[in-house]
């Protein structure tokens, strides 16, 4: 689904001494079938966009597109429900919200209320517990029982049983180990491809947003700073160390090469081999010509 | 058994007498002031190590002694003073309505004189460089300050050591980067032990010396150095290892020869200069 912010701002608590703008005059668009990271500070108003996405919160001001539905400041949203159903929100430590007597109830909860009916829902289930590895006999235990990284497949797998086209993750791999977090950013990945989603990351990490996103929105205090691709983004080393932002490792890494050493090499993505190739080959140059 | 010294001399550990073991005949020290790192993955038994380490759990085999007190129920109390605990969560550990409040309860439990919990609120506060926020409501605070804060009710009780089981794990990378520099820079002020278990390299990287624990047992131990530099052993056992690590063994197949096992950019960029001389 493609989506867009018009000029779109959010004001908690408006008209009191609390009034607090969380997002100022916000406008970008997202390609349905694109993977789109947002980054920004705690505080930043990344989870007060997000909430936007499926109408947990309206827009003070401006208006926002989601495929058919609009949500527009000031006017009663018509049907949120629909819009609920095609954005699926993991949201943070997204165990902590599981409550049913088995991890197949669990995931039947947000089908169930919407009305789908008992054998689709069983079909689902199947899926979504393939789709998150989670193996078929855990099925009937309690989710209580299971381990932390288990726990939250499950809360996953009760997303994906909504079938929905946009698929919001908000830090999804916190707190897990990480060979954890490779597992389960592997496994949005392959989501994303196969079911063609349109999948919005909030993320600290930025090794993850260069590995997964094909584009990248940084929030800085409630305004987009900047948005671009991956690799135009971290170009801009000292733009995003002026918001006290990192740059993914390999990329501070070649550029300390460049500044300390003089070796310049440009990124385009290549992986470390590729990498260590290249620097082999400037630096015996350099040696070369003395 | 020496002072100020943590010794498991054949630690066994298990949860029940029908579950497998979760350490299995573990022994090492941990010296004066040193800076140890315990990783591994899930499972591998790192925080079992840690509850054994301040009477939390209590082994079935072996000994383990803290400050030259073997840790039993009848010394648990003693051993707690010394031994201070940093979890991983930073909502889950406050128990006061205000800063000074929350870093007041461990003394209060140890029985100090009001007059020194005053002069200690003050110290370790301020060592946090959280001075300024001793009337804060705790969750009125960021994720990095309320960790900062549970390291100072940790110090408030002057432990001789400190265990941070995963304390940055939940926090931004800001947050984390206000942590570790706490924590380097009350180790160096005070005479205390650290012990951090964690999955985050960079961290890894800063301590003296390294455990890596798989299934149950220590399965290496040495210098961040030596411990990156059997980088197949890690990866065999599911590890990842530092950036630096990966491409360092990129070069050496291009035939570069690097000096040393590089733990920073800085040390790997510097060999690579070197080894020009050599092409």
């Amino acid at each position: 689904m493609d989506i867009s912010f018009e000029h779109v701002s959010y004001i908690y608590q408006p008209n009191s001494p609390f009034e607090h703008r969380a997002l100022n005059d916000i406008t970008f668009s997202i390609k349905s079938g694109s993977y789109v990271a947002v980054i920004g500070h705690t505080g930043s108003g990344k989870s007060t966009l997000i909430q936007q996405l499926n109408g947990l919160l309206q827009p003070t001001e401006g208006s926002i597109q989601i495929g058919k539905y609009k949500l527009q400041a000031g006017e009663k949203t018509k049907n949120l429900r629909g819009l609920r159903e095609q954005v699926g929100v993991v949201f943070q430590y997204p165990e902590h919200q599981l409550f049913e007597e088995t991890v197949a109830k669990d995931i039947a909860f947000g089908p169930h209320n919407f009305g789908v009916e008992k054998m689709e829902i069983d079909r689902r289930i199947k899926e979504a517990v393939q789709a998150t590895k989670l193996p078929d006999e855990l099925l009937e235990r309690s989710p209580f029982d299971l381990s932390g990284g288990q726990m939250r497949r499950v809360a996953i797998s009760g997303v994906l049983a909504m079938n929905p086209e946009v698929l919001v993750l908000d830090e999804p791999t916190a707190g897990l180990d990480p060979r954890g977090q490779k597992d389960i950013m592997d496994m949005f990945k392959d989501l994303h491809k196969e079911k063609g989603l349109t999948t919005i990351l909030v993320t600290h990490s930025m090794e993850d947003a260069l590995a997964y996103a094909d584009h990248i929105i940084i929030l800085n205090q409630g305004e987009i700073y900047r948005e671009g691709t991956p690799l135009e983004i971290f170009k801009q080393h000292d733009a995003l160390e002026k918001v006290q932002l990192d740059v993914p490792e390999v990329m501070d890494f070649l550029r300390r090469a460049k500044k300390e050493y003089g070796v310049e090499i440009e990124y385009r993505g290549q992986d470390i081999a590729e990498l260590a190739k290249e620097l082999t080959l400037k630096v015996r140059g350099d040696s070369d010509h003395e | 058994m020496g002072e100020r010294q943590v010794e498991f001399r054949n630690v066994s550990f298990r949860y029940q007498e029908d579950m497998p073991w979760v350490l299995k005949n573990v022994s090492f020290t941990i010296g004066p002031n040193e800076w140890v790192a315990i990783i591994g993955h899930n499972g591998s038994g790192k925080s079992t190590i840690a509850k054994l380490m301040n009477g939390l759990l209590f082994p079935q085999e072996g000994e383990i002694f803290v400050d030259g007190m073997k840790v039993s129920q009848e010394s648990v109390w003693d051993i707690r003073k010394e031994v201070g605990m940093v979890f991983q969560n930073p909502d889950n550990q406050f128990v006061g309505t205000t800063v000074r409040d929350d870093v007041a309860f461990g003394m209060e439990n140890h029985g100090m004189p009001r007059d020194l919990m005053v002069e200690r609120i003050k110290e370790s506060l301020k060592a946090v460089r959280m001075e300024d926020f001793e009337r804060y409501e705790p969750h009125r605070l960021s994720g990095g300050q309320k960790q900062r804060i549970a390291i100072a009710s940790v110090l408030a009780v002057s432990p001789k050591f400190i265990i941070l089981d995963e304390a940055t794990a939940m926090l931004d990378p800001k947050g984390r980067k206000e942590i570790m520099q706490t924590v380097r820079e009350v180790q160096q002020e005070r005479d205390l032990s650290l012990i951090t278990i964690t999955h985050d390299l960079q961290e890894v990287t800063q301590a003296s010396r390294v455990l890596v624990m798989n299934s149950g047992e220590v399965w290496m131990e040495g210098s961040p150095r030596e411990v990156f530099s059997s980088k197949d052993h890690l990866t065999e056992i599911g590890l990842d290892t530092p950036f630096v690590s990966k491409m360092a063994d990129h070069l050496k197949a291009e035939g570069v020869s690097l000096a040393r096992e590089p733990l920073n950019h800085q040390e790997l960029l510097e060999d690579l200069w070197t080894s020009r001389s050599n092409m």
